[in-house]
């Protein structure tokens, strides 16, 4: 048994979970799944700063650099998006947690958020 | 293995783990943000732990180790500012973008698996960094073009490619030969891997140029799914356990996803990417039997019956998002419900420009989600609501789905028809995406408002606030 067997094993099991995990996210969470799951392949960064570990060629240098921008915009502006969209889906029932949590956001809120937070406190 | 390399493993196994149950916690709107910070916290200590094992186990070069930070600074900030500024009505777009840059990553990265390995890769690294390569590519631009078409950009939109089989047969083809060669010589692998990727490249743009904007929500799934696998070639590439699981996490989401939003357009996945009717807009406008004549209505009436209802269900469509409406929808829904008429919103699966994009945009406007409710459960309260508002959505209310032989026939539908009294507010009177007249429109319990739906919505709530002051 090589690593390659085992690493093809836990490709198919993870697929099956991902299937079964997604099937149970209801429709009204498909946006913020898209964009949490889009998050998700930005693990492609741990990629590069493995390959970073053996460059040294002027072309690796570059591969690095390029692959490391792009690699930090999808993971960190995935998250960041999936969070503002998860934030404004309120219920109506009172919560308890949601004045602390808007008030985290609040520092980072763009304008149009700012209307929201009024219609929190009715 | 020695003991970094066990702690290193696990590490990366906790993250899987905690992606998985990111995904998991999804199921909830509750508890969704918290799966969202579950899973970024996943993100940050796998990269911990990659850095902590690079420092541990030595670098070639501390240039590349002060460029790779320095992408990842630049990266962020990127990311962060699109994030923050972008309008939650262009959310497919950002995520196309994100996608793109995504798919580019894991592009580069296998294709530095090829090109700078010591020594000739085994066959097994030229295969999956290959692939890796190829389906990064297509990525790249595929979603590139697709958030173009998304943004409407008018360059991209009115890209025609003529004889579009051939090229995608070509391509394809092409892609495929290359990366045949690269995996039999890979003695000359500069060549063959550079070659791979450009025809991969090339792919991208064939197969998503001939597709209609309406249809980027599959795309972009199917490309997320892409994307995923991609990252999971990387994985066994460089036997990465990290990236197998997460990748194929996402490879696993976008696919079902993708099967949802073709199943919920009626529409079998194969047909919306070989670029079916989407192309052509209104190439199956064949309609028969839609004789008769639209009645119009003004803000005052709707007003009236709105303020006078026991019962009103709201069903709005791609036409609320485009004209940036969906405030002015939830402003009217509070003034309604402070005069005790039961209020929800009635979602199809499709609405909006991705799935579940109207409930984002209804959040937004501080919607509850409990008034958001889906299909299956609003269709049998259609009959006992005095009123139903369709604010811009066309296709997913036309009856004629319900008969064979026309063409959004077997398509799952909002009843609206079976509400008492329904008004459309309606930009004009052009058809739907399908290409066909809708028959809701010439119900005799149907009454239009032409106009752009936040001008009549604005409309309408002046009224109602005359009414009951």
């Amino acid at each position: 048994m090589n690593s390659v067997v085992i690493a093809i094993t836990l490709f198919i099991l993870a697929l099956l979970i991902g299937v079964e995990v997604i099937g149970k996210v209801p429709a009204t969470l498909h946006t913020p799944l898209m964009s949490g799951a889009n998050s998700i392949h930005g693990i492609v960064i741990v990629g590069v700063v493995i390959i970073a570990a053996e460059a040294h060629s002027p072309l690796s240098y570059v591969l690095i650099l390029l692959a490391a921008v792009l690699g930090a915009m999808n993971v960190v502006g995935g998250y960041v998006v999936t969070d503002r969209m998860l934030e404004m889906f309120k219920s109506s029932k009172p919560d308890k947690g949601k004045g602390k949590a808007s008030q985290d956001e609040q520092a980072s809120a763009v304008t149009t958020e700012t209307a929201k937070n009024q219609g929190a406190d009715k | 293995m020695n003991i970094l390399d066990i702690i290193t493993w696990f590490v990366y196994l906790l993250s899987s783990v905690m992606f998985v149950m990111g995904l998991h916690y999804m199921n909830s709107p509750k508890t969704a943000r918290t799966g969202n910070r579950v899973s970024a916290a996943g993100m940050v200590i796998a990269v911990a732990m990659a850095f902590i094992h690079l420092f541990a186990t030595g670098f070639n070069s501390s240039l590349a180790i002060i460029l790779l930070v320095l992408g990842i600074l630049i990266g962020s900030a990127a990311g962060v500012y699109s994030a923050r500024k972008v309008k939650m009505t262009d959310m497919p777009q950002l995520v196309s973008v994100f996608n793109t840059v995504g798919g580019g990553a894991a592009a580069l990265v296998a294709l530095n698996d090829i090109l700078t390995s010591e020594g000739t890769p085994t066959l097994v690294v030229l295969i999956t960094a290959g692939l890796g390569v190829v389906i990064g590519s297509i990525t790249f631009t595929g979603s590139l073009i697709a958030a173009g078409k998304l943004q409407g950009i008018s360059m991209i939109k009115n890209l025609k490619l003529p004889a579009k089989a051939v090229w995608n047969v070509l391509f394809a083809l092409l892609t495929v030969l290359s990366l045949v060669m690269l995996c039999l010589n890979p003695g000359n692998r500069p060549l063959w891997a550079i070659l791979t990727a450009i025809f991969a490249l090339g792919y991208g743009l064939v197969f998503v140029i001939p597709i209609g904007g309406a249809d980027m929500p599959v795309v972009i799934s199917v490309l997320n799914a892409c994307t995923g696998t991609a990252v999971a070639m990387n994985g066994l590439a460089i036997d990465n356990v990290a990236l197998i699981v997460a990748g194929a996490l996402v490879g696993a989401a976008g696919a079902t996803l993708s099967v949802l939003m073709a199943q919920a357009m009626n529409r079998p996945l194969l047909s919306v990417l070989a670029g079916g009717f989407g192309g052509s807009s209104a190439s199956t406008s064949q309609d028969q039997g839609t004789q008769g004549t639209m009645k119009e209505t003004t803000p005052d009436d709707v007003a009236v019956q709105l303020v006078y209802a026991d019962k009103v269900i709201f069903v709005p469509g791609f036409g609320l998002a485009q004209a940036q409406a969906q405030r002015e929808l939830a402003d009217l829904g509070e003034l309604l419900k402070g005069r005790g008429v039961e209020v929800s919103y009635a979602i199809h699966p499709v609405a909006g420009r991705m799935p579940g994009h109207m409930n984002v945009l209804l959040a937004e406007a501080n919607v509850p989600y409990e008034e958001l409710i889906d299909l299956d459960d609003i269709n049998p309260q259609f009959p006992s609501a005095n009123v139903a508002l369709v604010v811009g959505a066309n296709d997913v209310t036309n009856p004629a789905a319900r008969r064979p032989g026309t063409a959004v026939s077997g398509m799952p539908i909002l009843d609206v028809d079976k509400a008492q009294h329904v008004v459309v507010l309606k930009r004009g009177r052009g058809k739907g995406y399908a290409g066909i007249e809708n028959e809701l429109y010439f119900n005799p319990n149907t009454q239009m408002l032409f106009n752009d739906a936040k001008v009549s919505l604005q409309a309408i709530i002046a009224s109602v606030k005359e009414l009951i002051a």
